[in-house]
């Protein structure tokens, strides 16, 4: 079966980002950048579906030159092939317009299962699997916690607010998973040498017949950005044998005992 | 520009509106304009009362038997597109749940139309625009809509109160689009709920929740006994220990998980990663218990005690017990 994984690089989870107060764009300079972590579990899934029942997992991205880098770390964990799109006027893309060049760059491959995180770990839009499974036209099976496939049909346990729906559904889908829904595997040396050799298509939006598409014809723009209020600073104890009393002390102030 | 129709995207739950539904209707009755609901259940029929009592004047209802067995995302996205072309809504207000996002996101692509996701707040003074936080609720920030209508905006639940206006039971009225046969080919077989006793997490007046720093599953044990000691108190998990196996995903605070708004949080062994602050950074009051001084979670408590939890808990467990006599 062919599998598709979106992966997305992105400003290291661990450091605060900022934004450009002029252009209200990410500053990408001297920030640390790496795979989203919630896309690591996506390209595990791919690899797990086609080595149980054959095929090939491509891996696309959309994302300045640095994206590569996320593409080649799926290279070495065992995708098959990479595609990234880059194009300066991608800045500033909105969530619909990195759908439409995720989606028309998937079209262009082909695929019997397109696999995503539910959302990336930096802009927590949470909205672009959906749209890219309106866009090719199948069912979005999100939020799936395990996936299972016998290459024509899908089995997801999809989480809820309850706990989980058993899922069922038939190729060509997507899937969006959680973190936790496998062990995402190291890319082992092999890997990582072998990752240097394989294709790797480079697009633009013209490519896929997205002239005009990106930062400039998002229909959203920001307005106003600022520092959230801050909570007032609090007091930080150490634990001197009494924590446990203070702790009682205030939750007695604020009545619940 | 006044806003022309708003519409509320209701998900309902044996026969009642979940929470959000009722928060954001609460919400557009302060934009101006008409407010309607949209529905997709069999009962909806039975959610008009509580719609209306909180502002809907209309409920668009799609009560097709299959609304309980497919994925809500592609047919009620095809609906609503019907919909939207005869009624021409400006403004469509949806909850950061599954549902809501997976209608949301199919909704956005069909239609062409841009899509804010994560909102706390939105106004309506000239354009339509939405409030968000980003980089661990660090930045505010505000984004307008700047073409395609109707603009549609998700946001994370309890960012507004709930409040009745008193006003009657909503009209109903049929939505007739036919769920599509190649939207029946993914279908739920099997919904299965996490055994959770004691109250809600997202209606709990204290809310307990632990992380990493428990070191393992078993010790939740310990937040378990802590909660019936203070009582109408429920216990809460960081992602990482849900993502680990340690606890299910229901109780989860967080980016992905639930929203709590407490009077009490206190977060045991919790870093303090954003994916969990944005999740509970509302509550009134914090106390964080941490071995590590640098961790994030102190910046937001009211109370930080820097400590070892499982030493610290079980001290605290038999100091309400004595208080509560």
């Amino acid at each position: 079966m062919k599998v598709v994984v979106c992966v997305k690089q992105i400003p290291d989870p661990n450091t605060t980002g900022q934004l450009d107060p002029q252009t209200h764009l990410l500053k990408r300079d001297g920030v640390e950048v790496v795979m989203d972590p919630g896309d690591e579990f996506g390209v595990e899934a791919g690899l797990k579906l086609v080595e149980a029942q054959g095929g090939e997992v491509t891996v696309v991205s959309m994302g300045p030159e640095r994206g590569l880098d996320a593409v080649r770390k799926a290279l070495a964990m065992g995708a098959a092939k990479g595609i990234l799109i880059s194009d300066d006027a991608l800045r500033g893309s909105d969530a619909l317009t990195t759908a439409r060049v995720l989606a028309e760059a998937i079209k262009r491959e082909g695929f019997d299962l397109v696999i995503t995180a539910t959302e990336s770990t930096d802009g927590y839009t949470g909205v672009v699997p959906q749209a890219i499974a309106e866009l090719l036209d199948v069912p979005a099976v999100t939020f799936a916690k395990s996936v299972e496939c016998d290459g024509s049909t899908l089995k997801v346990q999809r989480q809820t607010e309850a706990g989980h729906d058993v899922v069922e559904a038939s190729l060509p889908a997507v899937v969006s998973v959680t973190a936790g829904v496998n062990e995402p595997r190291y890319p082992s040396l092999k890997g990582i040498m072998g990752a240097k050799s394989k294709p790797l298509d480079r697009l633009s939006p013209s490519d896929l017949g997205l002239d005009g598409q990106g930062g400039a014809s998002a229909g959203q723009s920001i307005t106003a950005v600022q520092p959230a209020p801050e909570r007032a600073a609090g007091e930080i104890v150490k634990d001197e044998g009494d924590a446990a009393k203070r702790v009682a002390d205030f939750l007695a102030s604020k009545k619940v005992i | 520009m006044a806003l022309g129709r708003i519409w509320v995207f209701a998900e309902v739950l044996q026969g009642k509106p979940v929470p959000v539904a009722l928060e954001l209707l609460t919400k557009a009755r302060s934009l101006g304009g008409t407010v309607e609901a949209l529905v997709f259940s069999p009962e909806a029929e039975a959610a008009a009362a509580d719609l209306g009592a909180h502002g809907a004047e209309t409920v668009y209802a799609a009560t097709d038997q299959a609304y309980v067995e497919v994925l809500l995302g592609g047919p009620a996205a095809d609906a609503i597109a019907e919909l939207v072309a005869e009624q021409q809504p400006d403004l469509i207000l949806f909850g950061m749940t599954q549902d809501g996002r997976d209608v949301a996101g199919r909704l956005a692509a069909k239609l062409g139309v841009p899509v804010i996701a994560n909102g706390l707040d939105v106004s309506a003074d000239g354009d339509v625009a939405v409030e968000t936080s980003i980089f661990g609720a660090s930045l505010n920030v505000t984004t307008k809509f700047d073409g395609g209508k109707p603009a549609i905006a998700i946001f994370r639940p309890k960012s507004f109160a709930a409040e009745p206006s008193g006003g009657a039971s909503a009209k109903v009225v049929p939505i007739t689009t036919a769920v599509a046969e190649k939207h029946r080919s993914a279908r739920v077989v099997d919904r299965v709920a996490d055994v959770a006793s004691g109250p809600k997490l997202e209606e709990a007046p204290v809310v307990i929740s632990g992380g990493r720093g428990l070191g393992d599953p078993k010790n939740f044990e310990l937040l378990e006994q802590l909660a019936q000691a203070i009582g109408n108190a429920a216990v809460g998990a960081s992602r990482a220990v849900v993502d680990a196996g340690w606890v299910p995903y229901s109780m989860q605070v967080g980016q992905t998980g639930k929203t709590v708004k407490p009077s009490v949080y206190i977060a045991c062994g919790i870093s303090g990663a954003m994916q969990h602050t944005v999740g509970m950074k509302g509550a009134k009051a914090i106390v964080a218990i941490n071995k590590d001084e640098n961790a994030p979670i102190f910046k937001l408590a009211d109370l930080g005690v820097v400590g070892d939890v499982l030493k610290i808990v079980p001290q605290l467990v038999e100091e309400v017990k004595a208080r509560k006599g």
